[in-house]
């Protein structure tokens, strides 16, 4: 099922190459003697959602993580290769928490903090030192709306973030990766711990909002890829099989046969 | 698991002789290790309950609040008690913040390395070193050494002395508590970019802050007995209040009595103590470490309540 | 503004990360420290101290005008007997009671226990000591017809009563970690949970009770105020458990107020400070190993 957003967005393929949002070179990634990611390279245009498709175990989120250098808290993580953000290499990069500040991630279960609604999307903007009390109120409740989520809880914004359901829970904490005005959002696997009414609810946020921002998003459901993506990445046991435009990775003739396999459910 | 699984068998087989010897054995184990944890409790509250009723003649809110006289055989225990509080709100001011700052260290920022580990063990040992040895550390390093006092006792080198003993176990508790805290919330943290620090301070912390007030009150009790350490480096048997300023003892210049030693010198040393007054003295001391304990214990059961995740 | 900001964050972060780290290695600070300044302390006399003799022989007679004799054996053999019977007597009720909580009994009850637990670990030792000293004391003359009420046993008894606590919390941790899938494979073979416990859970966890026990014997062996009141305190190698002993520890705690700084009775028991220190660094590092070698299990 052609997406006619995703047709008029494949159109600038063909333009001018403008300069990628995310460039990963030859990136490699062990955890010990394990080596989980084998080299891969790729790029993100800016204004792109890239699908990320491929069964557990790949290499997904580890790539995800080396991104935002959160690869760091793993003490047995080595990694070599380029990451670049906007042109800068992440990986020698002096302000990480600037970069992490850039990319918005959320994660496969929802994470509530433990503190109200509010805090938990006004605290990435706090923690950035933002403590205008206008400034924060107007984020909070964008954010929320942004991420569907505003008219459920606008008159408890008090109550613990912790209390809400799963899948409010999962839109919170989309919200609080959109409070810091990212420039690349990263959704890991995020529909795994919700229903479908949800989801879909969710991917309609994500078409608004890749008019102004990159996004990959890491799914286990090739369907939300298909649905979603400008192009489609599949990753397997740490290597990438094929990258393309989405149309031509969910086609008949796809260039590796695995990856045929793949999106028709012949394994993974 | 185990109970409801004998139970079936019961419910099914009941009355045969096998269902009954076995339901016999049953009980003969449960009475058996039951009567081993009854060998602690009977003794306590005997020795408790003993301990009070001898005390009890003596026992008034004058005896908390006037200072012995007579060679501490007459009067009251208000110096010890004032002592004691100070040798405890000292030692807590120093060990606290170096305890949970430490645990901080091994639960959020060290690796899994052998320097960690070495860490680890000397927490393990510090714990493990015997309170007279810390009282000869207390001796040779904060009276002899750092000479706080021109070469003398002093409240403070006895502070500082009950501040390294107290450590370990105030970093144990402190670690536990941290730990307790999901790894999910940090990581939600640091992806949003809050630095590692962020991180502790406005969700590891408030979320465990309770684990770790419950350890430090426990400590309290502990640090309120000691005896062989203060002995040493800063307890007397005999020193009166003087108001001075607005401290009633002076940390440093001063040495102190304290409840322990009090108990200590009146039970083995003192000749014409009435006989009632060691065991008043005793429940004294008793009666604060119960209700130190039974507040941290009445504290954890109600942070447990208000969970809040 | 973000560029600025992200600096601040960085220095001040390192700067806290420095506190952090600092007061991290505050423990091993403390544990060198501890060995050097009572180690300081005692250091001089090394010089003129025959170790085979301090360490065997049995006559301590520091104070004496003519030829004070520093001989810690019968001190050593002192803190070992007393240390040796309040195990005997409370390695099977610590682990029993241990038992009893964690297969035995229902949650309500648990968890009383284990407030109790928490209350006797509180007592203070020195309160233990009056205790041996006025409660117990006549009661074991009475019960045993012995002259002296104050004795090893007395010590034993209280030493044990003040190590179940440690005895019991860890052995419970020890019999928690052994899977539950234990004990069901156990009942579902027909075995009765008296059984269960002696075939099954003791050997699965026997790890976890040795380090038990052995903190347990740490706890003990560096207890003082309640030695020094309880156990008689006369120098002398024990022949029955009646018998009057006095240990290592109440032996510094009741002689260094008399002596003056820097004499050599002085530097003695500073020495004894290093070998109990030694003692127990050994006890405890032998049960910390034990601990680490069940978790790699």
């Amino acid at each position: 099922m052609p997406n006619p957003n995703v047709s008029t967005f494949s159109a600038s393929v063909g333009a001018p190459p403008v300069s990628p949002k995310v460039e990963v070179r030859d990136l490699r990634l062990a955890y010990g003697a394990k080596e989980v990611l084998h080299g891969i390279s790729f790029h993100i245009d800016p204004n792109e959602i890239l699908g990320v498709i491929g069964p557990a175990q790949s290499g997904k989120t580890s790539l995800l993580r080396c991104v935002n250098r959160t690869i760091d808290f793993t003490a047995s993580a080595r990694t070599s290769g380029v990451v670049k953000v906007d042109g800068e290499d992440v990986r020698t990069l002096r302000d990480v928490y600037g970069l992490r500040r850039k990319i918005g991630m959320v994660a496969p279960l929802p994470v509530g903090l433990p503190l109200s609604i509010y805090d938990n999307v006004a605290f990435a903007p706090r923690a950035a030192g933002l403590r205008d009390k206008g400034r924060l109120n107007d984020l909070v409740e964008r954010c929320l709306t942004q991420a569907a989520l505003w008219d459920e809880v606008k008159d408890r914004l008090d109550s613990l973030g912790t209390k809400l359901s799963g899948g409010q829970q999962q839109r919170l904490t989309i919200a609080r990766a959109l409070s810091h005005e990212p420039e690349i959002l990263c959704l890991d696997e995020f529909s795994i711990a919700i229903d479908p009414v949800t989801t879909m609810r969710i991917e309609d946020v994500l078409k608004e909002l890749r008019r102004n921002m990159t996004i990959i998003l890491v799914t286990n459901l090739v369907q939300q890829a298909r649905r979603l993506a400008n192009r489609t990445m599949f990753l397997w046991n740490g290597e990438i099989i094929e990258i393309d435009r989405t149309e031509a990775m969910f086609s008949d003739s796809p260039k590796d046969k695995r990856t045929y396999d793949y999106v028709n459910g012949i394994f993974g | 698991m185990t109970s409801r699984a004998s139970h079936l068998a019961v419910a099914t087989f009941a009355g045969t002789p096998f269902v009954r010897r076995k339901e016999r054995n049953e009980m003969v184990a449960k009475c058996f290790f039951g009567m081993m944890a009854a060998a602690m409790i009977v003794p306590l509250i005997l020795i408790v309950g003993y301990i009070v009723v001898q005390g009890w003649p003596l026992l008034s809110w004058e005896f908390l609040t006037t200072n012995p006289r007579g060679g501490g055989v007459r009067g009251g225990v208000w110096s010890a008690l004032i002592g004691t509080l100070y040798l405890v709100g000292f030692s807590l001011l120093i060990s606290a913040p170096i305890g949970v700052l430490a645990a901080v260290y091994l639960n959020e920022y060290a690796r899994d390395n052998w320097f960690t580990r070495v860490v680890n063990l000397a927490v393990v040992n510090l714990a493990g070193v015997p309170s007279i040895v810390h009282g000869l550390f207390g001796l040779g390093a904060f009276v002899y050494f750092a000479n706080l006092n021109e070469g003398k006792k002093s409240i403070i080198a006895a502070a500082l002395t009950l501040a390294v003993m107290t450590l370990p176990v105030i970093i144990a508790s402190t670690k536990e508590a941290l730990s307790s805290v999901p790894v999910s919330f940090r990581e939600a943290c640091w992806n949003v970019g809050a630095t590692r620090w962020q991180t502790i301070w406005r969700i590891v912390l408030p979320n465990s802050i309770s684990g770790i007030l419950t350890g430090v009150i426990l400590q309290v009790s502990r640090t309120a007995g000691e005896t062989a350490p203060v002995m040493l480096t800063g307890v007397t048997t005999w020193k009166m209040i003087e108001s001075t300023g607005w401290l009633l003892y002076h940390p440093v210049k001063d040495q102190c009595m304290a409840l322990s030693m009090h108990l200590y010198y009146i039970a083995t040393q003192a000749s014409g103590a009435p006989k009632a007054l060691p065991f008043a003295i005793a429940t004294v001391l008793v009666g604060a470490v119960v209700l130190v304990n039974a507040t941290a214990i009445i504290f954890r059961i109600y942070l447990r309540s208000r969970k809040k995740w | 503004m973000t560029s600025k900001r992200g600096t601040l964050d960085l220095l001040s972060e390192r700067a806290i990360e420095a506190l952090i780290r600092l007061c991290g290695i505050s423990a091993i600070l403390f544990v060198f420290g501890i060995f050097f300044f009572v180690f300081r302390e005692g250091a001089p006399f090394l010089r003129h101290l025959d170790l085979g003799e301090f360490l065997f022989s049995k006559s301590w007679i520091p104070t004496s005008q003519t030829v004070p004799k520093y001989g810690v054996g019968a001190l050593i053999v002192g803190s070992l007997s007393v240390t040796a019977v309040a195990m005997a007597i409370a390695v099977p009720f610590g682990l029993g009671a241990a038992v009893f909580i964690s297969e035995f009994c229902g949650r309500k009850t648990k968890e009383t226990l284990k407030i109790v637990i928490e209350l006797l670990a509180a007592i203070p030792s020195v309160v233990w000591g009056f205790v041996g000293l006025s409660v117990m004391s006549p009661l074991l003359i009475n019960t045993f017809h012995t002259p002296i009420g104050v004795n090893m046993l007395n010590g034993a008894l209280l030493l044990a009563l003040m190590s179940v606590p440690i005895m019991v919390s860890i052995g419970e941790d020890a019999l928690k970690a052994v899977p539950d899938s234990f004990r069901e494979a156990a009942i579902a073979l027909g075995a009765t949970r008296w059984q269960m416990v002696y075939r099954v859970l003791l050997p699965a966890s026997k790890n976890g009770l040795l380090a038990a026990v052995l903190l347990g014997v740490g706890r003990a062996i560096g207890e003082t105020m309640a030695v020094l009141m309880a156990t008689g305190h006369s120098v002398r190698i024990p022949t029955s458990i009646f018998d009057p002993v006095r240990t290592l520890t109440a032996t510094i705690a009741a002689e260094l107020g008399e002596t003056s700084k820097g004499s050599d009775h002085y530097q003695v028991l500073f020495l004894i400070g290093v070998l109990l220190f030694t003692i127990t660094f050994i006890v405890n590092l032998t049960a910390d190993l034990v601990v680490k070698g069940i978790r790699k299990q």
